[in-house]
C-alpha cells in the first residue's frame, strides 16, 4: 500500500462523515435562516419611511436588533448564546446546539442582504402595478421579489459561504464538521494530510456553491 | 371623464412647504385628448399622479367618470384604478418578465382568468404591433419597442382613461412621431380619453385637443390647441410656441436685414389659411410684401400658418393693408414698429 491508499483506508470515511455533518448544519440552519432572514429583509424594507407599512417603530427596532447581532462575531456568539440555545433545543452540544447560534448569526445577515436586494427594484414598476390596481400583498410577492431574485441569488450565496466558515468554528460545540476536524486533527495532533484533504475539500465546496448561485443569478437577471 | 377641481398638492421638506400643484382644474371630457405643458420641476408628474392618487392632492377633490374618488375607500380605490391606464417616461416594465409575460402578470394579478388573459395579451400586442416580440425580454427591446409594450400592458385592461407621464421623452423623435400615433389610433378605436403630460410642444401640436400650460404648479393659460397656437398671451406659451417654428425674427436680425418699416407677423388659421390673402393685400393697396420667414404648423384639429413680413409702403396704406388682413380673418401682431 502506498501513502495515498493508506490515508484513503483510514481516513475517508472519517472526513465523509464530517463533509455530511457540515452540509446537515449548513443544510438546517440555512434553511431557518432564510426563512427568518427574507421575513425580516422585507419587513424592515416595508416599515421603511415612505413604504407600504412605513412604521417607524418597528424599523428602527429591527435595525437595532440587526445592528446588534451583526456587531457579535460568530465566536461570541457562540458562547454568548449558551442559555438561549439551550432553551430553544434543549441542549448546547452537537449539531442540535450548533444550529441555532448558526440561524442567529445568519439570518440577520440574510436580511440584511435581502433588504439591499428589494430595495434595487426599481420605484417605477412597484408604481406602475400600484396604478393599476393590483393589492399590495401581490406587489410584493409577484413584483418585488421576482425583480429582486436575481441579487436574492447572489444575496443567499453569499450567506452560504459565511456560513460554512461559522459551521467550522461550531465544531467547538462538538457539532463535528470539516472545520472541527481540521482543527482536531491537522492542528491539534498535527496530521497535515488531514488538514490539508479539509482544506482542499472546503475550496472545492465554495467553488460549487458560489459558481452555482453565479449561474442561477445571471440565469434569473434578464438584462 | 377627467375632471380636477382646485386640485392643491403641498409638500413638507426640511419643514419648509413646497406647493408643487397650486389649484388646479381640469376637465377632460369622454374621448378628448388634453395635455399640459410646462417646464422641469413645473410640477406636471406631481400633477398626474395626483389624478390616480398615487399622490394624495392635499386640498380639491378629482372625479373619474363622475365619480368623486378623493375620498374612497383603499378596496374601492384599487377598482377604480383599475379603469386608468397609466404609461410613464421609463416605460416601468418587469426586466425579469418577457413581453407576453409583462402583460399577462399584471391581468392574472387582478384575477382574469387563464383563457381570458392570453386573449388580451394576443389582443393588445397585435395592436401594439408586436406579436413577434412576445418572448423577448424588455433589455432586448428599443426604447419604442418598450413603449409600445407598456401601452399594450395599460390597454390589456381596456380602461376608460389613459394618463401618460412624459410618454415620448425619452425617445428620438421619429419614434416619438409612431407612439403619438398609436395614442391617436387607440383615441380613436377605442375611445379612450386621454390626459398627458410633457415637455414637448410637438406631442401638443399633434394630439391635443386642449391644452394647459403648467408653470410654478399653477395653470397659466388654457384653451384649444387652435387657439394657444393662434394668440398665446404668456411669455411662457409663446416660448414653448417658438420651440417648434420661428415665431420672431431677433433685433439684431432685423437690422441686418436693413429694413425700414413695420415688421409684421402675420397668423392664418382655419379658412384664413387657403386665402391668398397677402397677394390680394398687394393688389389693393399701394404696398409691397416682402416674406422674411414663413412656416406652416399640422396640428390635429387644423392647421396654423405664421409669416413674418415686412411691408414697403407708406404708413398709412401699410395700416390699411393690416387692417384689411385683420377683416380677413388674419390676426396681426407687429414685430417692430416704424423708425
Ligand atoms: N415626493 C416629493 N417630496 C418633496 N418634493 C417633491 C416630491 N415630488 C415632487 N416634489 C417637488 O415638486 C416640484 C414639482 O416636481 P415634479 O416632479 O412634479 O415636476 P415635473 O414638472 O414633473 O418636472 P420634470 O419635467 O423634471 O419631470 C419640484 O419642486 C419637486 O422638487
Ligand atoms: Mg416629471
Amino acid at each position: 500500500m502506498n501513502r495515498y491508499e493508506r490515508f484513503v483506508d483510514q481516513w475517508l470515511p472519517i472526513i465523509w462523515k464530517a463533509v455530511l455533518e457540515t452540509f446537515q448544519m449548513v443544510g438546517i440552519s440555512l434553511l431557518f435562516a432564510v426563512v427568518i432572514g427574507i421575513a425580516l429583509g422585507i419587513l424592515v424594507v416595508l416599515t421603511r419611511p415612505g413604504q407600504a407599512l412605513a412604521n417607524k417603530f418597528v424599523y428602527q427596532i429591527i435595525n437595532l436588533i440587526i445592528n446588534i447581532v451583526r456587531s457579535v462575531p460568530f465566536i461570541i456568539l457562540l458562547f454568548f448564546i449558551l442559555p438561549f440555545t439551550k432553551a430553544i433545543v434543549d441542549t448546547t452540544i452537537g449539531v442540535r446546539g450548533a444550529i441555532v447560534p448558526l440561524v442567529v448569526y445568519t439570518a440577520p445577515y440574510i436580511a440584511r442582504l435581502i433588504e439591499s436586494a428589494l430595495l434595487e427594484v426599481d420605484a417605477g414598476v412597484v408604481e406602475a402595478y400600484t396604478a393599476m390596481g393590483v393589492k399590495t400583498r401581490k406587489i410584493i410577492w409577484n413584483v418585488i421579489l421576482r425583480e429582486a431574485r436575481p441579487s436574492i441569488i447572489l444575496g443567499l450565496t453569499i450567506a452560504t459561504v459565511s456560513l460554512i466558515g461559522a459551521t467550522a468554528m461550531a465544531g467547538m460545540v462538538g457539532a463535528g464538521g470539516l472545520g472541527d476536524l481540521a482543527y482536531r486533527f491537522g492542528y491539534l495532533r498535527y496530521e497535515v494530510d488531514v488538514m490539508y484533504a479539509t482544506v482542499f475539500l472546503l475550496i472545492v465546496i465554495v467553488q460549487i456553491i458560489q459558481s452555482f448561485g453565479n449561474r442561477l443569478a445571471a440565469k434569473l437577471k434578464k438584462d | 371623464m377627467i375632471k380636477l377641481e382646485h386640485v392643491t398638492k403641498k409638500f413638507e421638506v426640511n419643514k419648509k412647504t413646497i406647493t408643487a400643484v397650486n389649484d388646479v382644474n381640469i376637465d377632460v371630457k369622454k374621448g378628448e385628448i388634453h395635455g399640459v405643458i410646462g417646464y422641469s420641476g413645473a410640477g406636471k408628474s406631481t400633477l398626474i399622479r395626483c389624478v390616480n392618487l398615487l399622490e394624495k392632492p392635499t386640498e380639491g377633490d378629482i372625479y373619474i367618470n363622475n365619480q368623486k374618488i378623493t375620498d374612497l375607500s383603499p378596496n374601492n380605490l384599487r377598482t377604480v384604478r383599475t379603469k386608468i391606464g397609466m404609461i410613464f417616461q421609463g416605460f416601468n416594465l418587469l426586466k425579469t418578465a418577457t413581453v407576453y409575460d409583462n402583460i399577462a402578470l399584471p391581468l392574472k394579478l387582478l384575477g382574469f382568468d387563464k383563457k381570458e388573459v392570453k386573449k388580451r395579451v394576443e389582443k393588445y400586442l397585435k395592436i401594439v404591433n408586436l406579436e413577434d416580440k412576445a418572448n423577448n425580454y424588455p433589455a432586448q427591446l428599443s426604447g419604442g419597442q418598450k413603449q409600445r409594450v407598456a401601452i399594450a400592458r395599460a390597454l390589456s385592461q381596456e380602461p376608460e382613461v389613459l394618463l401618460s407621464d412624459e410618454a415620448t421623452s425619452a425617445l428620438d423623435p421619429e419614434t416619438t412621431e409612431s407612439i403619438l400615433d398609436l395614442l391617436l389610433k387607440i383615441n380613436k378605436e377605442f375611445g379612450i380619453t386621454i390626459l398627458l403630460i410633457t415637455h414637448e410642444m410637438n406631442v401638443i401640436q399633434k394630439v391635443c385637443d386642449y391644452v394647459y400650460v403648467l408653470e410654478s404648479g399653477q395653470i397659466v393659460e388654457q384653451g384649444s390647441t387652435i387657439d394657444l397656437f393662434t394668440s398665446p398671451q404668456q411669455p411662457t406659451t409663446k416660448k414653448f410656441l417658438s420651440t417648434i417654428s420661428q415665431r420672431n425674427l431677433s433685433n439684431s436680425l432685423i437690422e441686418q436685414l436693413n429694413v425700414t418699416g413695420s415688421v409684421t407677423r402675420l397668423t392664418f388659421v382655419g379658412e384664413s389659411t387657403g386665402k391668398p390673402a397677402l397677394a390680394e393685400v398687394s393688389k389693393l393697396f399701394n404696398v409691397t410684401p416682402n416674406i422674411l420667414t414663413a412656416n406652416i404648423i399640422e396640428l390635429k384639429n387644423g392647421v396654423v400658418g405664421n409669416i413674418v413680413i415686412h411691408l414697403n409702403g407708406n404708413s398709412q396704406d401699410v395700416n390699411k393693408a393690416l387692417q384689411y388682413l385683420e377683416e380677413q380673418g388674419v390676426h396681426t401682431e407687429q414685430l417692430r414698429g416704424e423708425n
